[in-house]
Parts: structure tokens; sequence; C-alpha cells
């Protein structure tokens, strides 16, 4: 049987469903009663037109690359990583630890600390998860969808009871020693002499998520162990037929999965608010499934995806500032990419197998 | 404790617990037929929305739309829609979870993509509709106009229960706890044993569960999975329509953004809870109502000097299902062919 090429795969399929969503996604503006084309272009320049949205847009998409490649690495071992909310919340424990317990003197050995914490905490998280799914068959979708609850509980019980500060209503830690706070992109780039806005909240963590991106590609296309998780992921029998132990590849994927997740910490907590405060993550976690998706679970991928959502998130804020629409439109863009890169893909896949199979029989 | 307190507890727990049941039944269907369905928060959320929206504009339709010439000035119309508010808005509610399900089937049974993908997609799409909707119709940042009369549901009193609440104990218990509930609680709870009676005695019930564990062999018996599937969704549609009307329009007046709340996850782990069986569904969603309740009513809870935090108490719906689903207290075992697409030899 004739297959579809592989760059067809890779490269049009996703990009044929994300237009696909756009399209939609310009109708439900047209319903709304504006114009998609001048939200387009507002959202472009609110996103892209200024070091400023340039600030906002790769900050977000900071978030959504770590998230992203989280859901991505478990998809290659087959697991469904719904839980990168709730990992990235806990990372952002492991974050305010880190940065609150230790006398830092220098950004740099704290920023060091507190990703490892932020690792360690999401991964701990996805831990009891993976645990379950390898010893007994729970499973994993149903288990971190508990776990982003209980999650969101245990975060809740702490601010509220334990980290507050005396004296403060706000349910949220102290602010963290000016010592830990990050460089922006700002300070970044000045003494190279590219002047970028000091208002947006993208800093250094965006480096650590490209560097997280390089890891990630090499674990997977280039280590024994990556070779093995792909393996198991696309046949369980075949891998254990190779002795792969299924139990050490849902746990190693599934650990690096949180440790990814709540790596984003380092990002939203540690260079944005200074400060662990309730619902950090924004559900930063779950648009890494979407981003995920539509990268095809590659770190190029992943990062060319999170850029797109840190530009619709960027631009949907701008559109909800200056327009009559509000910023759920982004709800509904995340869906309709989630729905025709994934759900639906067979649908977007059809009509273009049918086209690549009358061309082979008209060449032939 | 008091025994008017419990009984009011008791009766918070009711409330509570009939969008869960509904819902969690809306899931057995679904799931007994071989297909996941973790886009129940999404349909029951819909269904609050288009419940609560219809109602508010069956009650007073020329203040929110204008359809260009298009004018509702026919008074016949107003006062007939108006009188019916509540059932336009369950018709409505049922119809938009309807298409929601429709859509999981196109994506799932159809196009046997990821039926868990399918899932989540559907629970954000629902999280983004409803506010863009709200928003561009009513203009109050994602709500519905508060409703009252004849949009809401009303409580129907037993006979006698006014008189009779003045006896001791089992007054109280006939006329607060047991009366007063809307026609959509008691629909709930009749629910149950039709649903196991469906489910366990009849020949569509025996089909459903024998395609949810065996799809080939339903198939190589000449019967069509694909319509079986269908079917199941249809009703798991209709299901969570009910619970969506139920929280919009009967436990609450009116909708405000994100009211499922999370409802959806619990109804589902109260169905993994009770290992996909009726009557057990009926058990776990008044144990998970019951949490909802103690968790309202106490801030902190004192047992022996042990103080349970409000947060263990909204958690703990969950932490029960990780451990049933961990097997330490009996194994929950999904249908076998869950979650995996049929695809035709």
């Amino acid at each position: 049987m004739d297959v579809l090429p592989k760059w067809v795969d890779t490269v049009i399929i996703p990009l044929i469903g994300v237009l696909i969503s756009l399209i939609f996604s310009g109708i439900i503006i047209l319903l709304i009663g504006e114009n998609p084309i001048d939200a387009l272009s507002l959202m472009i320049t609110g996103a892209l037109g200024s070091t400023y949205g340039w600030g906002y847009t790769l900050y977000y998409a900071t978030n959504f690359i770590f998230t992203g490649l989280a859901v991505s690495v478990a998809f290659h071992a087959r697991m469904f990583n719904i839980g990168g909310e709730g990992q990235a919340a806990i990372g952002g424990l492991g974050v305010a630890l880190v940065c609150l317990s230790f006398g830092w003197t220098h950004w740099l050995p704290a920023l060091l600390a507190a990703t490892l914490g932020a690792a360690i905490f999401g991964a701990l998280w996805a831990a009891i998860p993976a645990y379950l799914q390898g010893k007994y068959g729970s499973h994993i979708v149903i288990t971190t969808i508990m776990f982003n609850f209980i999650g969101a509980s245990l975060l809740n019980y702490l601010l509220v009871n334990v980290m507050r500060p005396t004296g403060s209503m706000d349910p949220a830690t102290q602010k963290f020693p000016e010592t830990t706070s990050l460089p922006s992109l700002h300070d970044i780039l000045e003494p190279i002499g590219i002047s970028f806005s000091k208002a947006g909240p993208a800093n250094i963590s965006f480096l650590i998520a490209l560097i997280a991106c390089v890891l990630v590609w090499v674990f997977i296309w280039h280590t024994r162990l990556g070779y093995q998780l792909r393996a198991y992921g696309h046949s369980e029998s075949a891998a254990k037929y190779a002795g792969i132990k299924p139990f050490k590849i849902i746990m190693i994927s599934m650990l690096i999965s949180g440790a990814l997740a709540g790596m984003m910490a380092t990002n939203n907590v540690m260079g944005e608010a200074e400060r662990l405060i309730m619902n950090s993550t924004e559900g930063a976690g779950f648009i890494g499934i979407a981003v995920a998706l539509m990268g095809r679970s590659h770190p190029l991928g992943v990062l060319l995806a999170a850029l797109l959502f840190g530009f619709l998130y960027q631009g949907g804020a701008e559109l909800a500032m200056w327009t009559t629409i509000p910023r759920e439109l982004i709800v509904v863009i995340q869906a309709l990419v989630i729905l025709f890169t994934g759900a639906l893909e067979n649908m977007v896949r059809a009509p273009l197998n049918w086209l690549w199979l009358k061309s082979r029989r008209g060449t032939s | 404790m008091d025994f008017m307190v419990l009984i009011q507890v008791l009766d918070s727990t009711i409330r509570l617990a009939v969008p869960l049941l509904l819902c969690s039944l809306a899931g057995l269907f679904s799931e007994r037929a071989g297909i996941f369905d973790i886009g129940l928060e999404g349909k029951l959320l819909a269904a609050a929305f288009f419940s609560a929206a219809a109602a508010a504009l069956a009650m007073d339709p020329n203040s929110y739309i204008s359809l260009g010439s298009l004018k509702f000035d026919t008074n016949k119309y107003v006062v007939w829609a108006g009188k019916y508010a509540v059932w336009i808005g369950l018709f409505f509610g049922i119809l938009a979870s309807l298409l929601f399900s429709l859509l999981h089937g196109l994506a799932s049974i159809t196009f046997r993509g990821n039926q868990l993908i399918s899932g989540v997609a559907i629970n954000f799409l629902a999280a983004g509709i409803t506010v863009l909707i709200g928003q561009s119709v009513f203009r109050l940042g994602g709500r519905t106009p508060s409703l009252s009369g004849d949009a809401r549901f009303k409580e129907i009193n037993f006979p006698f229960a006014e008189k009779v609440s003045e006896v001791p104990i089992m007054g109280p218990i006939y006329s607060e706890l047991l009366s007063g509930h809307t026609i959509l609680a008691y629909l709930a709870m009749l629910l149950v044993p039709l649903s196991w009676y469906v489910l366990y005695r009849t020949r569509f019930g025996l089909r459903l569960r024998a395609v949810g564990e065996n799809p080939a062999a339903v198939d190589t018996a000449g019967i069509s999975v694909i319509k079986l599937r269908y079917m199941s969704i249809i009703i798991c549609g209709l299901l969570c329509g009910l619970a969506g009307a139920y929280l919009s329009t009967g436990l609450a007046a009116g909708f405000v953004k994100d009211m499922s709340g999370g409802r959806g996850f619990i109804a589902l782990a109260a169905l993994i809870f009770a290992k996909w069986r009726p009557w057990h569904i009926l058990t776990a969603t008044l144990l998970f109502g019951l949490l909802e309740a103690i968790s309202n009513r106490f801030q902190n809870i004192d047992i022996f000097g042990l103080i349970l935090p409000i947060q263990f108490m909204q958690a703990l719906p969950y932490l029960l299902t990780v451990v049933i689903l961990a097997g330490f207290v009996g194994k929950a075992i999904p249908p076998l062919a869950g979650g995996v697409p049929y695809t035709k030899e």
C-alpha cells in the first residue's frame, strides 16, 4: 500500500489542521460582529510589532515550550500525560522553596538550584501516576487528571495555611529575595547593542527552554534510552520481546515529562511573579497538549507551535483590550487545534491520502 | 451535631449529588460501549450555559436579540415562551450537549481518532465557546442574566410536607430531605434503576456492554458496532444535557463562567470508583456529594483532635479514586475495548 511521504505527514497535515482551526476562529470572530482581518492585524502588531509585544510573546512561548516538551516525551512512549498543569504547579512549589530557603547572593546559582528543584518536584508529582500505571495498570490519563486536582488542593492549603506571610490576606508566598531576580531579555540583549523593551516578562529561562529542546532531541533520537522509549511507544509487544522493560520505560518517560513540566516554573514563578501565587500556571499545562500535537512531538515542531501559541496568547490579550472579542477566543482556538491536529487528524489525512494515491496511479 | 443540621447537610448532599449522578450515568453508557469520555466536563458546561441562555432569552427575547428586521413582537409567542422558559432551556441544553457528543463520536468512532484527545478538545471548546457566546449575547462578562420564576425548575413539595414537618425525626426526613427537590433530581434517582435495567436486562444493553468488551464478536454476529456506539454516545449526551440544565436552571439561578467547576471530572471519578456499575454510581455520587456538602458547610473538620482542612475534603474524591484505581481496595477494571477505535477486518 502506498503511504503518504513523511514530510506530508509531519509538516503538511498539522499545517492544514492549524489552518482549518484559524478559519473556524475567523468565522467565530465574524459572528461576534468583528472583522477577522482587522483582528489578525491587531494581533500581529500587538504581539510582534514591538519589542514590548515580543517580551510577552516569548514569555508565554517559554511556558509552552516546557509543557509541550513534557507532553511530547510522554507521547513517544505512548503515555498521555494530562497532568502537566499539576506538575508545573508543584514545580512552582519547588522553585519557591529553593528561592526562599537559602540565602542566595547571585541569580545564577539560584537559577540552577531552582531549575533542579522545579524538575524534581514536577517529576515527583508525575512519579505516583507513573508508578501506578507501571505496577498496577491504572490508566495514566485518569490518574494524572486526578493529580491535577489534588495538586491544586495541596497548593491551596499550603498557600493559605502554611506559606502565607503573617498579616497578609493574599494566598501567596512572600516575595523572593532581590538576588534571585532573573535577568530579563532587556538585560541580556543590552550589552550586545540590541535595545529590547524593559516591560515584557520574557527572561533568561527562554534560553533554558531552548536548551531543553536540544537536550530532548538528543535524548529521544540519539541515546539508547530514547530508542527504547520510542520502541515501546511503537509496539509494546515488540519492545518487550527485545527485552525492554515496560515499567522502566513508563517511569523514565513520565519522570522526564514531569520534570520538564515542572521546569516551566523557572519562567512564570521565578522569572515573572517572583513569588508563588494561586493558579500560577494559568492553564499552560493543558496548552502543552495542543503544542505537542501540533509540533508532532518533535522539539523543533514544539518550539514553532509554542511560538504560535505565545503569539496567540499575547495577540488575544490585545484583542480583549481593544475589541469586544473576549480572551476566551484563545481557548477556542486551542480546542480547535487539538481537535484538528489530534482527534480529527484522520479527517484531514483521508482526502490527502486519496489525492496521493490518485497522483501515483496517474504517473505509473 | 444537631439533628436539623444533619438533615440540612444530607439535603444539600442530594442536591449536589444530582449533577454528578446524571453525568456519571452518562459516562457509564459511553464507556460501557467502549468510548472513553473525559469530555463530560465540557458537555456539562455547554449544557449549563445553553440551558440558562435559552431560558433567559425565552423570558425576554426582545431585550437581548434583534435579528435585523425580524421582530419578535407577537405577544402570544412571548407569553408562551416565557411560560415554558425552563423547558425551552432544557431542550437547548440537551441539544448543545448532544452536538458535543456527536463531535466526539465523529472523531472517535467515524474517524477512529484518539478518544482522550477528543475529550480534551471538547472540554476546552466548551470552556471557550460558552464565554464567547455569553459575552456577545448578554454582555455580562460571560454570565447569563440571573433567572427566576418560570425560567427555573421549581421545587416539588410532597403532599402533606408542611403538616408532617412537626413530627419528630420522620417529619423532617420527609419534608426536608425527601420533599422539595426539582423534577430533574427525582428523574436522576429514577434513572439509576432504569440504567441498570437497560444495561443488564435488555437486548440493547447486552449488545452495548458486548461492544465495549469485544466489538469484533458483536460485528461477527451481524450487529453494527458503529451504530451501537453512536447510540451510546447519544444517550451520554442526553444525560449530560440534563445534568447541565439542572446545574444552571435548578441548582443555581443562571450561568456563570466555568460553573461546572470540575464536576464532570468528579463524575468521571465516581464512575471509576463505582467500577462502571449503576447502583454503585449512586453510592459514589452520594458520597462525593456529601463531601462537597460538608466542605461547603464547615471550614475545618475536627475529628478527635485531628483537624482536616477544607482543601483535604475537596481533594478527597480524587484521592479515593486514585486509591481505587491502584487496586488497593478491589480492582477497577475498565471495559476491555475502552479507548480502542474499532476497525473492521
